[in-house]
């Protein structure tokens, strides 16, 4: 619990002094693809996480954990429609403090040959990557990584475990 | 379909013949036949008599044996005479009798000797005899010490082979590949070398990230590899005697699928860039200096070298779905290898030159497929339903390639017209990715 109250406050902090850093040119930094601008990303970040009260939902906007894993179908690499959101949520953060950044790590399933499902596994990265800038993220807080089929989530030979392995997991760096 | 919208855009009826002419082209590619192999090939019997040894020599003369006798059959070429079924022991062709080993339907018998050297040394005798013949084939005298004991073995093996099927052998050689030991939590992984018949295992790197894609220098010195060290791929060429490492390539995106010129002097690999666009490069090891080679938006990637240094093969989804590629590395054009099925790739080629190992999709399992660049000829030599990394022998007569048993990844060799399949002894953790080694220096 304390141990929780302090990354809060030592998270905003660094929001805090990152947005002080950054005060010239605004939330999306130096980036060339804002094309979000429009968003005024700190007004419209306080609702997304909402409770019903109403002194925690400014506090706990960042450290309220976002899902970490966007899931593909097979053989494809397209965003599905459902994580607009989700990617939308991180864009915020991230045009909010400029100084984080997150690692895209793309993911395959099994099947097929190893280097090639390396590239499966970028291909995935960059899509949320895209779809970042599409929202404004400067391309410097973004670093993708595949690992192909080298870290599977599941363990299985079918298809509900390469249901799970086909995926790009989110990790924020502070 | 396709064509139907080509013909209509153009008129000009030579246009028009000329892509009938592709047409009928195309179809006659489609028609190359799809042999599958059963692995069973004939049997040469041979006898490979205990070596004779002193009192000090006993073990020695047992372990020398046994490596000789298990090389000899894990080809899948030969079957050996029990010992107990010997009707005698000669350790010198002055001792052997030819009828009773032409009873016993024998057609080579190996026999031999350890004798005490100088210090610690000692010399290993052999001879290989023709029954039918009754004349001795090869033999020679080998100084060895504790150290060389396993070489000597696998040598003699390679002559013995070598004599009776016409094949340079390779008992002598390394494979290098990547265990793993994966779990939710924890994983580890392990870039290992062993003696070709998995024994010898020397632990080359081990880590907490995913090793990947070794690949030899042509001098056996060399292994270089793809680390995920720090969350990012990076290559690195790595000397197996001394266990030092360079970092060669660490550009944002992926360093990748690192290949060895024939000359040793530069490394075919795959960048990525921090857009993610999968090119192959060529890297000059020692001026460090970069040239790009493919500059397509699909996955270009898994470069192997033609064994004149000219020309790479790669894997490519260029066409809407992976398939083998060659350009030669002094022009900017590619051209498609492969045609069969939907799903070709991890392209190497034989050290002769002669034929074209892939990962291919044949009724939705991934099998390890070989084609033969002169012939058109297309055969599919593994059976399993996740079989990956195919990897030539020196000798071009035998490949490795990496497959699953009950879930574990574990290795299997087949010789190249899919007679003869071994599956190596499984080992303790997740094996994939052999890579054979070239021919050793003595």
């Amino acid at each position: 619990m304390n141990r929780f109250k302090w990354l809060t406050v030592s998270t905003l902090i660094f929001f805090v002094s990152g947005c002080t850093l950054y005060s010239g040119p605004g939330p999306t930094g130096s980036s060339s693809m804002s094309s979000a601008d429009d968003n005024d990303p700190s007004s419209y970040g306080m609702g997304m996480d909402g409770d019903d009260s109403m002194e925690r939902i400014g506090d706990d906007s960042f450290a309220e954990p976002l899902d970490t894993i966007i899931y593909f179908d097979f053989d494809r690499s397209d965003l599905r429609l459902e994580y607009d959101d989700l990617v939308s949520a991180y864009a915020q953060r991230l045009n909010a403090n400029t100084l984080a950044t997150v690692r895209l790590e793309g993911h395959a399933d099994e099947r097929g040959s190893r280097e090639y499902n390396i590239g499966l596994g970028e291909r995935r990265a960059q899509a949320v990557r895209r779809a970042m800038l599409l929202n404004g993220v400067s391309a410097n807080q973004i670093t993708t990584v595949s690992y192909g089929e080298e870290r599977p989530m599941a363990f299985g030979s079918n298809e509900s475990s390469y249901q799970q392995n086909r995926r790009v997991e989110i990790v924020v760096i502070n | 379909m396709r064509q139907g919208n080509i013909i209509r855009v153009f008129n000009n009826k030579k246009i028009l013949l000329f892509l009938i002419a592709l047409l009928i082209q195309n179809i006659s590619k489609a028609e190359l036949t799809i042999r599958i192999t059963q692995g069973v090939g004939k049997l040469t019997p041979v006898a490979i008599v205990p070596f004779g040894y002193d009192e000090s020599s006993a073990n020695l003369s047992k372990e020398i044996t046994e490596i000789i006798s298990n090389d000899l059959l894990r080809s899948g070429r030969f079957s050996s005479t029990p010992i107990e079924n010997m009707l005698q022991k000669p350790t010198t062709g002055a001792e052997i009798d030819f009828d009773d080993w032409s009873i016993l339907g024998v057609e080579a018998v190996v026999v031999g000797k350890i004798t005490k050297g100088r210090n610690n040394s000692f010399n290993i005798q052999f001879q290989l005899f023709d029954i039918f013949k009754r004349e001795q084939i090869v033999g020679y005298r080998l100084p060895a010490n504790e150290i060389t004991m396993r070489r000597s073995a696998h040598r003699i093996a390679d002559m013995v082979f070598e004599e009776l099927t016409g094949i340079r052998g390779v008992f002598d050689t390394k494979v290098a590949y990547v265990r793993s030991n994966v779990s939710r939590d924890r994983s580890s992984y392990a870039l290992v070398v062993s003696d070709s018949d998995g024994e010898n295992e020397q632990i080359i790197l081990e880590s907490k990230d995913p090793i990947m894609s070794p690949s030899w220098s042509p001098d056996s010195r060399l292994l270089s590899y793809v680390s995920f060290e720090g969350n990012m791929s990076s290559i690195f060429v790595q000397n197996l005697r001394t266990g030092n490492r360079r970092k060669i390539s660490e550009l944002p995106g992926i360093n990748g699928s690192p290949a060895f010129s024939p000359d040793g002097r530069q490394l075919v690999l795959t960048l990525g860039g921090s857009d993610g666009n999968l090119d192959i490069h060529i890297l000059d090891i020692a001026s460090r200096k970069l040239r790009r080679l493919t500059y397509n938006r699909a996955i270009d990637t898994e470069a192997t070298w033609a064994p004149n240094g000219e020309e790479i093969y790669f894997t490519s989804d260029r066409g809407g779905s992976p398939q083998i590629y060659k350009m030669k590395v002094n022009a900017d054009r590619a051209t498609r290898v492969t045609f069969e099925g939907s799903y070709n790739a991890r392209p190497r080629l034989s050290p002769d030159g002669n034929k074209l190992a892939m990962v291919h999709q044949y009724r939705g399992d991934y099998r390890i497929a070989i084609l033969d660049i002169k012939e058109e000829d297309f055969l599919i030599l593994s059976s399993g339903k996740q079989d990956e990394s195919p990897s030539f022998a020196p000798n071009s007569d035998t490949l490795i390639y990496a497959t699953k048993l009950r879930g574990n990844g574990v290795l299997e060799t087949v010789t190249a017209d899919g007679l003869v399949r071994q599956r190596m002894a499984p080992k303790l953790g997740d094996i994939r990715e052999p890579v054979w080694s070239p021919f050793l220096k003595l």
